[in-house]
């Protein structure tokens, strides 16, 4: 039984991470799904949201991301996201500003946006925030 | 015999232009570079996608046939969707002219289909703007800054759409590859309907969705990374085309400069020994 998995996560334009992990948080489109080593093989959509997965060595590492695909298959976690950020590269005052502007949109439709946009516009926003604030917990 | 000032200028020019084309090389050698690192970084997820579609094709396949999914529909091809990349600029040796010639052969080779053109690059544009009568968009300046994601992405959007549509039955691309410094590889692929790639394993996943309903997300974004993928090709090739072409120029003319120096060199000794016949020949008119 193996203690570890391994764990690529890559987006159209490069390969984000490529390591060894022991547990990992993925938000599939029907909610969070957690990953521990020897999961079962599984193929989800994914949805928007931050995830997480911990390093052999006990660091947390937190990426917001936004649709795309999740398999898992012989001990492989492979996230393909089309938009995925490491938590600590993204800017949180910026992504409140986001947020708040998409919440706008959202309650005052003379704004012309569609509510729909708008909402998955919050939720990466939101998604954004908790993977800032992840990866900046980890650090204190 | 042209005059000794003449040579000089001449030789001065060509010197100027190996200055030139010796930057070019020198410029094209680091946007290659990194032409290169971007293709690599796309690769994981293309090869990551490619398998999972092969899968999950798979699977949907067994549950209910591939009659439902619109984008593998084959329809006789009566209006076909070529895609043209070419590069935005020239002087890149026979790079841009060869995507031209194939995509010309293909317009022959299917004279009872209506093609229609998606021109990316501007020198493909420029040759088929008077050239062709449907074409049904151009983009010239795509390749001017690093290719993005999003370039491809709207591109995908819009033929799969008009396939969707049955506006047109099938999608090609003509694109050069990247192969080595010296050569690319042409070549002619179909994007729509989509060529399900070969399933190496049979793998017995947990569903999240049901299989056709991913089949039905993945399929777009696999076109979008070929396109994507196309287009990182076209860019890397397009650099090695330029570098190799200026190579060629900077040596070219280095020969043209030895052989405008040995005529100097020959002109000069020329006037030297008139002058000295006419001095020695005064001289002994004297005696």
């Amino acid at each position: 039984m193996a203690d570890t998995f391994d764990i690529e996560i890559a987006t159209p334009e490069r390969l984000l991470a490529r390591e060894k992990a022991i547990r990992a948080q993925i938000p599939a489109k029907e909610g969070y799904i957690g990953v521990l080593p020897e999961h079962a093989s599984l193929l989800s959509e994914l949805g928007i949201g931050a995830m997480t997965y911990t390093t052999p060595d006990d660091h947390l590492f937190s990426l917001a991301i936004r649709g795309g695909f999740l398999e898992i298959h012989n001990n492989v976690v492979r996230v393909l996201s089309d938009i995925a950020e490491k938590g600590h590269e993204i800017d949180i005052t910026q992504a409140e500003k986001d947020l708040k502007q998409a919440q706008d949109e959202m309650v005052n439709p003379a704004l012309g946006v569609d509510i729909a946009s708008a909402l998955t516009a919050a939720r990466h926003a939101q998604a954004r925030i908790d993977a800032a604030r992840k990866a900046a917990a980890k650090e204190e | 015999m042209p005059s000794l000032i003449d040579l000089r200028r001449r030789i001065r020019t060509v010197k100027n232009t190996q200055q030139i084309t010796k930057a070019m090389k020198v410029v094209s050698a680091a946007k290659l570079r990194r032409a290169q690192d971007r293709v690599l970084a796309a690769r994981p997820y293309a090869q990551i996608i490619r398998r999972m579609l092969a899968n999950v094709a798979q699977a949907a396949a067994e549950h209910q046939g591939d009659e439902g999914i619109e984008l593998l529909a084959k329809r006789p091809e009566r209006r076909i969707q070529l895609l043209v990349i070419t590069a935005d600029r020239g002087l890149a040796g026979a790079f841009n002219s060869n995507v031209i010639k194939t995509a010309h052969k293909f317009i022959q080779d299917h004279p009872d289909a209506d093609v229609q053109l998606e021109l990316i690059g501007r020198k493909g544009r420029d040759f088929f703007r008077k050239r062709h009568r449907s074409i049904t968009g151009d983009y010239s300046t795509l390749f001017q800054r690093a290719v993005r994601y999003e370039d491809a992405l709207d591109i995908a959007r819009k033929v799969t759409e008009r396939f969707r549509q049955a506006e047109i039955d099938a999608v090609y691309l003509v694109v050069n590859n990247f192969k080595s410094m010296m050569a690319s590889r042409l070549v002619v692929t179909r994007v729509l309907p989509v060529e399900l790639p070969e399933k190496q394993e049979q793998t017995d996943y947990i569903y999240e969705q049901p299989a056709a309903q991913l089949l039905a997300s993945l399929l777009p974004r696999y076109i979008e990374s070929q396109i994507y993928r196309a287009m990182l090709e076209s860019s890397a090739a397009e650099h090695a085309a330029r570098m190799t072409a200026m190579e060629a120029a900077t040596s070219n003319a280095a020969e043209v400069i030895d052989t405008l120096t040995l005529n100097m060199n020959r002109v000069r000794q020329a006037s030297i020994t008139r002058e000295i016949i006419e001095i020695v020949s005064g001289a002994a008119a004297l005696e």
